[in-house]
């Protein structure tokens, strides 16, 4: 019996086991399936880690070592490949691995951090072959950056999500041409720093409403062909384009990864594709939390770390028998805002929402209305999908209020 | 004449406006923070990045390591030469000096190996 099981040790495993063990609860286990703590943070090796928690700028493995330190000096244990492979809603973890064979764990309490997946090529329907030479960005960038691989010479990327941008001006670093990033969408889905440093800085083309329709090779992959798209998304004929390449990496997009969650009978967002939870990231199951990327993408690891510690203090208060259940006041958005999270809170408690766009719009208001009155105002020069934005709340605004909504005035 | 940037110092990515005459800078809009300004000018004369990469150890495995200052933006290249044709003797602690001096910076590991 434990008190408190995460599953993940990734940065939000890390973090939400941290500050569980500093809000009093010591019997913890964490969960990790990898040979390492760390989560993906290690394959990252570039910097801008940690800007707004620790106010310098960190790679992705000096940011994980800040968190696997404390782990390791408060005593927190860890079982490291180990894979869980189911979870039930009266938390009993279902686990295995080498040492110990298929065991079961019981939890009071359970905080789901098991990160997100990157979307593959199936999920794109591109026709033509199948040959190698086909990534997904991150895996390629586990290859160049844990195991010294480089996955090709001449690449493409389609897609130009951070990762995407990141691996672009790696593979460049270490002597591959990168012939252009095709991103499908009018935007970039990733930060406009990353355009900068990592296309600009190397003149790599961003070809901004383009995408892949033909992949051409064999055994290996011999070219790909790309065209334009309309404002429906459809390729233009005219505009098709054949480009020479060995590597054609994939950066469209993460999944949040919650087929444990799902085992648990866990209530999930069919837009976040994670779990509808409230103000302290419960779930729908009374002690099974969430944070991190298994809950929502996010753009920021600082952001994670932040989210996973409400999650840990949260589940000590659960298991302290302190978390009131109270979060009754819904959040509804407009379209313009496509999500929110926590998706409904409580009027007993100051709340940050977060909150993604659906599309790129200048000079709005962000207005949050409760029972349909306009209860707070907030001018943004630009929002774009790509970017998270939040909006704080205090508890006085939220008296006897039954339904809010966030909305955008464009 | 005006020129347009996205700063990199954080994740905001500030668009800033730099108002030129010759190669003197006039003015400087868009930026959140007085840091945006200080990296319009170094931009605008003498352009510098910190490199990230990794080095083969004694025992064959990677480490992540970093410029531990910004190196001039033309030097990556010749950083990268640097990085690939050295090797790192472990065990390697997260802020060892792994190569003094590259063009102004110390290649420091970001990860610890074999500690």
């Amino acid at each position: 019996m434990k008190d408190l099981v995460i599953i993940g040790g990734g940065p939000a495993g890390m973090s939400a086991a941290v500050a569980a063990y500093k809000s009093g609860v010591k019997n913890i286990l964490i969960i990790e399936r990898d040979e390492h703590l760390g989560g993906i943070l290690m394959q990252c090796i570039h910097n801008g880690f940690g800007l707004h928690k620790f106010g310098e700028e960190l790679t992705g493995p000096e940011y994980a070592w800040k968190y696997e330190k404390q782990v390791k000096e408060l005593g927190i244990s860890v079982k490291l490949n180990t894979m869980v492979l189911d979870i039930t809603e009266d938390k009993i973890i279902t686990a295995t691995n080498s040492v110990d064979g298929v065991f079961q764990i019981k939890a009071k309490a359970i905080i789901l951090a098991m990160g997100c997946r990157e979307r593959s090529k199936g999920a794109l329907n591109i026709a033509g072959s199948r040959p190698a030479g086909i990534f997904s960005a991150g895996t390629a960038q586990k290859f160049v950056n844990m195991k010294g691989y480089m996955p090709g010479k001449n690449v493409v990327i389609l897609g130009s999500g951070d990762i995407g941008l990141i691996m672009a001006r790696r593979m460049t670093q270490e002597g591959a041409k990168v012939h252009a990033v095709c991103e499908l969408m009018p935007y970039s889905g990733g930060l406009a720093r990353n355009i900068q440093q990592c296309l600009k800085d190397f003149d790599i083309p961003l070809k901004l409403s383009h995408t892949v329709v033909e992949i051409h090779g064999r055994e290996r992959l011999s070219g790909v062909t790309i065209a334009k798209v309309d404002e429906n998304r459809k390729p233009i004929e005219e505009t098709k384009e054949y480009i020479e390449c060995d590597t054609l990496l994939l950066s469209v997009g993460l999944i949040p990864e919650n087929e444990l969650s799902k085992s648990a009978n866990i209530e999930l967002s069919p837009v976040t594709g994670g779990a509808v939870v409230d103000q302290d990231r419960q779930t729908s199951v009374n002690g099974i939390f969430a944070c991190g990327n298994v809950l929502h993408v996010h753009d920021l690891v600082d952001f994670v770390s932040e989210e996973a510690e409400t999650a840990g203090v949260a589940s000590a208060e659960y298991i302290n028998g302190n978390l009131e259940q109270n979060a009754c006041i819904d959040i509804k958005t407009d379209g313009k805002i496509r999500y929110t999270v926590p998706q409904k809170i409580t009027a007993k408690k100051d709340v940050t929402v977060y909150f993604r766009v659906s599309d790129v719009y200048k000079n709005t208001t962000i207005n949050v209305l409760a029972d349909g009155g306009k209860i707070i105002s907030k001018k943004k020069i630009k929002l774009a999908p790509g970017e998270m934005e939040s909006i704080s709340i205090k508890k006085e605004l939220l008296e006897n209020v039954k339904a809010l909504e966030l909305g955008l005035e464009v | 004449m005006y020129k347009e940037l996205t700063c990199i110092v954080c994740p905001m990515g500030c668009t800033l406006s730099i108002e030129l005459d010759g190669k003197d800078i006039v003015s400087v809009t868009g930026n959140t923070c007085p840091r945006g300004k200080v990296y319009a000018e170094n931009e605008c004369t003498n352009p510098k990045r910190t490199v990230t990469s990794t080095m083969r150890c004694t025992d064959g495995t990677l480490v992540s390591v970093k410029t531990d200052d910004v190196i001039p933006k033309d030097k990556i290249f010749d950083c990268m030469k640097i990085i690939n044709s050295s090797v790192a003797q472990i065990p390697v602690s997260i802020g060892d000096v792994l190569i003094e001096n590259v063009f102004g910076a110390n290649v420091v590991a970001t990860q610890n190996k074999g500690v």
